[in-house]
This record gives C-alpha cells, sequence and structure tokens, in this order.
C-alpha cells in the first residue's frame, strides 16, 4: 500500500530565506501524525507544497501515491488543509461557501447530506445561513475545518485548527477528528498545544529551522527525555546524600529532594534502597514522567 | 475535465458580481448614458463620420463597446485581486481545477459582466438615439472576442497585481487610454498623422471598429482585419494568462 504521504528531499527557498533544508519523511495510511516545530520551522511551508498552494524548490512530494505537481488533481482530491490563516470569503453564506467547495470538487446536489453532517458536527447549526463576515474568528476557523473535509478527503491536514477556538469546541472538534481517524482518514497535525499533541498523535515529527529535528512514535519520542523525574520526602532534612545518587539530584527543598532518572538505567527500588541505608526515614514519594514540552524543548533547544 | 468545478467557479463569479450588481451592472451603464448624453449634445454638429449616421448613432456602438471592454477588465481582475488580497484564492487553489479551468471560468464570468453590461446600455442608448443594425453576427462575435480578450488580460493584471493600487495604475495607465484613444468618439480618420498610425496600433481601436461594423455596415478599416487582430489579440492575451496560470506565477509563489 502506497503511504499517505511521502516527502522526499525537499527544499524550499524564499528569497534569502531557506523555509526548508531537505526533509524527507513519509506518513502511512491511518496514521495521526503530529508535525511540530516552532514558529518559523517551516511546518506550513510544508503543508502548502504538499497542498500545491507552494512550489518547492526541489524535491518531490506525494500524497495517496500521487504526485504534488504532476498528478495534481487526484492529490488535491485525496486531500483536505484546514490553512493556518483564518481566510473567508465575505460575499457568501456558510451553506454556500460549502456548496461551493464540494462544487469544485464535482460534487454536486447528492453532497448536500454530508455538508449537513458536518454543519452539524461542527456546531454551525445557527450560523448555516449567515454571512461569513458576521461570525466570531473560531466559527470562522470552524467552518474552514468543514470546507477541507466537503469532499471527503482521504488525507486531512490541519495547520493550528484549534487556535482560538474555545475549550468546548476544542474538545468537540477533536471528538470530531477523532472519529474521522476511526473511520480510517489519515491525520496530520501541527498545533503549538503540545498537550493535545501527546494526547491524540501516534507519530511525530519536530521541524527546527527546515530540518526534521526528530521522527519517532510518541512513546519512543518520550522516552527520549532526560527521564523521570522522582520527588522524595523525608521525615527530617537529609544531613548527606548517598555518594551514588549526588550525580542525579535535579534540586533540595526543604525535607525533599527530586532526582532525575534515566528511564533505562536508574531504577526507583535503588534509589530508595539507598536512602534508606543513608538513614533516611521516607514518608512520601511521587514521580513525574516527562512530557511532550520537555522533549519538544530540549530538541529545539529551548526555543519556543 | 473537471465540469462540475468549472462551472461552480464560473457561477461564483457572477454571484459575485449579481450580489452588488448595482456598482457592477447599473453603475456601468449609467456612466455611458452620461457620455452619450454630453458628448451628443456637444458634438451633435459635427461632419457625419459615415455618410448617413448621426455622430450620435455613431457614438453608440463605441460606448457599448467601451464598457464592455472596461467591465470585463474590471470583472476578472477585482475578483482576483481581492481574493488574493483577503486570501481566499486558496479555496480554489486548493480544488482539482487545472489552469484551464480556473481561466476560463473567470474568462467566462468576465464575458457575461461585460455582455449584459454591453446590452443594458445599447437599450437604454436606443431609447435616446435610433442606431441601424447591419449584421448582428459581426455585433455579437466582436462582443464576445473582445470581452473574452479583456476578461483574460483582466486574469494577467489581477495576477500580477499585489496591491490594489497596482491594479488602479494598470487599469487608469493602460485599460482607460487604450479605451478612449481607440475612436470611440470619433473616427480616427479625423485625427492626424501620427495620431492616426498609433491608433492602428491599439487593439481596442479594432474592437470598436469591427463593433461598429456590425452596426452602419461601414467602418474605417475592413471588418476582416479588425477580426483577425481581435481574435489574434484573443489568442496571444490567453496563451499569455495559461502560462501564468499553469506556472502559478504570484498565485502558488
Ligand atoms: N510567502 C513567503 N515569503 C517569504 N518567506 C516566507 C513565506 N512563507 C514563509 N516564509 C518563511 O519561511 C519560514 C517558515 O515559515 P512557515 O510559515 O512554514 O513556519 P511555521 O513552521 O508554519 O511557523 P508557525 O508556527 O509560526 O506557523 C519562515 O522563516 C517564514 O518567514
Ligand atoms: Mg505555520
Amino acid at each position: 500500500m502506497t503511504a499517505a504521504i511521502e516527502i522526499n528531499a525537499v527544499h524550499k527557498q524564499y528569497g534569502a530565506t531557506q523555509a526548508l533544508r531537505g526533509v524527507s519523511f513519509s506518513i502511512a495510511r491511518g496514521e495521526f501524525f503530529g508535525l511540530l516545530g516552532p514558529n518559523g520551522a517551516g511546518k506550513s511551508t510544508l503543508i502548502n507544497i504538499l497542498a500545491g498552494l507552494t512550489r518547492a524548490t526541489s524535491g518531490t512530494a506525494r500524497v495517496a501515491g500521487h504526485d504534488v505537481v504532476g498528478e495534481f488533481a487526484s492529490t488535491r482530491r485525496a486531500l483536505g488543509v484546514v490553512p493556518q490563516e483564518l481566510v473567508f470569503d465575505p460575499f457568501f453564506s456558510v451553506r454556500e461557501v460549502l456548496r461551493i467547495q464540494a462544487g469544485y470538487f464535482g460534487l454536486g446536489a447528492e453532497n448536500d447530506p454530508w455538508i449537513d453532517e458536518l454543519i452539524d458536527a461542527l456546531m454551525l447549526t445557527d450560523k448555516a445561513g449567515a454571512n461569513m463576515r458576521s461570525l466570531s474568528g473560531g466559527m470562522k476557523r470552524r467552518v474552514l475545518v468543514a470546507q477541507a473535509l466537503v469532499h471527503k478527503p482521504e488525507v486531512v491536514v490541519l495547520d493550528e485548527p484549534t487556535a482560538g477556538v474555545d475549550v468546548e469546541l476544542r474538545k468537540s472538534l477533536w471528538a470530531f477528528i477523532q472519529r474521522l481517524h476511526r473511520d480510517g482518514h489519515t491525520i496530520v497535525l501541527t498545533t503549538h498545544y503540545l498537550e493535545e499533541a501527546e494526547q491524540l498523535c501516534d507519530r511525530i515529527a519536530i521541524l527546527n529551522h527546515g530540518q526534521l529535528a526528530a521522527l519517532d512514535s510518541k512513546p519512543a519520542l518520550l522516552a527520549r527525555g532526560l527521564g523521570k523525574v522522582l520527588a522524595i520526602t523525608t521525615a527530617a532534612p537529609l544531613a548527606v546524600v548517598p555518594e551514588a545518587l549526588r550525580a542525579k539530584v535535579k534540586s533540595r527543598k526543604g525535607n525533599t529532594i527530586e532526582f532525575e532518572l534515566d528511564i533505562a538505567r536508574d531504577s526507583i527500588g535503588d534509589i530508595l534502597e539507598a536512602l534508606r541505608a543513608a538513614g533516611a526515614v521516607i514518608t512520601d514519594l511521587h514521580t513525574q514522567e516527562p512530557d511532550l514540552e520537555d522533549i519538544f524543548l530540549q530538541i529545539t533547544h529551548g526555543e519556543k | 475535465m473537471n465540469t462540475r468545478g468549472l462551472y461552480t467557479l464560473f457561477y461564483k463569479e457572477l454571484l459575485r458580481f449579481y450580489k452588488v450588481a448595482l456598482q457592477t451592472l447599473l453603475a456601468p451603464v449609467l456612466t455611458a448614458l452620461l457620455y452619450l448624453l454630453v458628448f451628443a449634445q456637444v458634438l451633435e454638429q459635427r461632419a457625419e463620420a459615415f455618410p448617413g449616421v448621426s455622430y450620435s448613432a455613431f457614438l453608440v456602438p463605441g460606448l457599448v463597446m467601451m464598457s464592455m471592454i472596461q467591465n470585463a477588465f474590471a470583472n476578472s481582475s477585482s475578483s482576483l485581486i481581492q481574493s488574493k488580497v483577503t486570501g481566499n484564492l486558496i479555496f480554489v487553489l486548493l480544488a482539482p481545477l487545472s489552469a484551464f479551468e480556473f481561466l476560463l471560468a473567470f474568462v467566462l464570468a468576465a464575458m457575461v459582466r461585460a455582455l449584459l453590461v454591453g446590452l443594458g446600455v445599447c437599450l437604454v442608448a436606443l431609447v435616446f438615439v435610433p442606431v441601424p443594425l447591419h449584421n448582428a453576427g459581426y455585433v455579437l462575435l466582436f462582443a464576445v472576442l473582445a470581452s473574452a480578450a479583456l476578461g483574460a488580460l483582466g486574469v494577467i493584471a489581477g495576477i500580477w497585481a499585489d496591491k490594489f493600487d497596482q491594479l488602479a495604475g494598470f487599469q487608469n495607465f493602460i485599460i482607460l487610454p487604450l479605451s478612449f484613444l481607440s475612436g470611440v468618439f470619433y473616427s480616427i480618420h479625423s485625427l492626424p498623422g501620427f495620431w492616426l498610425t498609433l491608433s492602428h496600433l491599439n487593439p481596442f481601436f479594432y474592437m470598436i471598429d469591427g463593433f461598429r461594423y456590425g452596426f452602419f455596415g461601414a467602418a474605417d478599416v475592413s471588418p476582416a482585419l479588425s477580426l483577425a487582430v481581435v481574435a489574434l489579440f484573443l489568442a496571444a492575451i490567453g496563451a499569455l494568462a495559461l502560462a501564468l496560470v499553469a506556472r502559478g506565477y504570484k498565485i502558488r509563489n
């Protein structure tokens, strides 16, 4: 089976700016894929190349097996893109916009039930007849999502779809996207809300300065982190930290010591034993798993 | 061929000007009517351009063609620049439409607007001035070819311009002078040598002259020559527009 998306040595030059410097990776069909990176990393540029909105300076890209330049019509039928910019056509109502967009893809009245379903799922029913101009920013963004899905594309790419969307709608939007994913659509997501990516995505790529800085499954990526943090509270402040543990101490505050553990090598049991051997009376203990934000910051060297 | 896609874009472009018909259809008809009333009043005493054709009658086809030229151009160019500036052109760019389908939709919509405006100017003018009809085929042929050419020129200008004022410049420094200096208000034979030569280089002159032939059966140059020039102009502008769209010049940066 061909990949949903294949990106091969893609470079993009804007004047003196190198937006992408040789990016290659592929996304399998049915994946929920996260494309992360700091501002200006090249995420939107890469998406625009897939969508045919921008042409790569060199390199090739394929969507559902079709070359994005040579077989643009098949590519675009297979692809739905929610753009990052909040763009809209002020001449039309929500329903008109969706009908028109479907028409561009060769779909007519037979597609109206799906349009109704989209309007309903994205909670736009009250606004279906309203002019685009009269919608709030979050509503406009939901219309953008509906527009991207109007032709039931196999691959759905969302460029920061939740920017400016309130909490409740964000949740319902994710529920809807997850439903699409369960129905077999490939989902590619960019977001600056890393918890979102951590919750939703199976596999994550991190772009930095136009290059792929990481590409891994979520667990593997999380495991790359500096590690767990183990916080131990003792009955009385420890006089001395056992020699073997000194290198791992992250912070000390009163009765509490935080250790930073290497997931692969350190065991919590060993640490507790060492502390007890040193006479510590342990009253409380908790651990904190590394999260995507830590990994992200580590990989992009603290830029955000 | 994505016929429904092409039709949808065409239809969307129709709706776009229809929703502001006051400005896109009625205003140009009123402008042309004002020209007709003022110029006919002032210049009626001049010699007949063609034997038996009053100056007012002579003026009507020129005004009709000028209105079509300006409105065909305005329709595609303003739609494109607006969509570019507001960013909503991407909805069309994301669709599986070929360069040819994209161009054709914009040109057809521009033609419909131009023909509606032309018809409007014609009907209103006939209330004031009787105009003969020598050959309806020529009238229609020139109306269609000229509005198609200007629709395509509007696509080029709309793609090229980054800002509204660049488009206004194109309109004020190219379209307007060419349409005024094309024999709308006079037979170019009344011009001194240099200006006569210059007029012969102006494609709009042939559009008006051929169109006028359709009404009076008389013109400054042969209708066959006008037809050839206008058809060639359309082919050249159409090819250039198609090449620009296909390359994604400025729209798929
Ligand atoms: N049309 C353009 N013209 C010139 N430079 C551009 C253009 N589009 C993007 N760039 C540059 O390319 C680089 C990558 O931009 P891009 O929009 O792809 O970043 P991004 O990862 O999507 O960032 P963000 O998180 O802010 O959306 C940036 O340096 C940007 O300034
Ligand atoms: Mg971006």
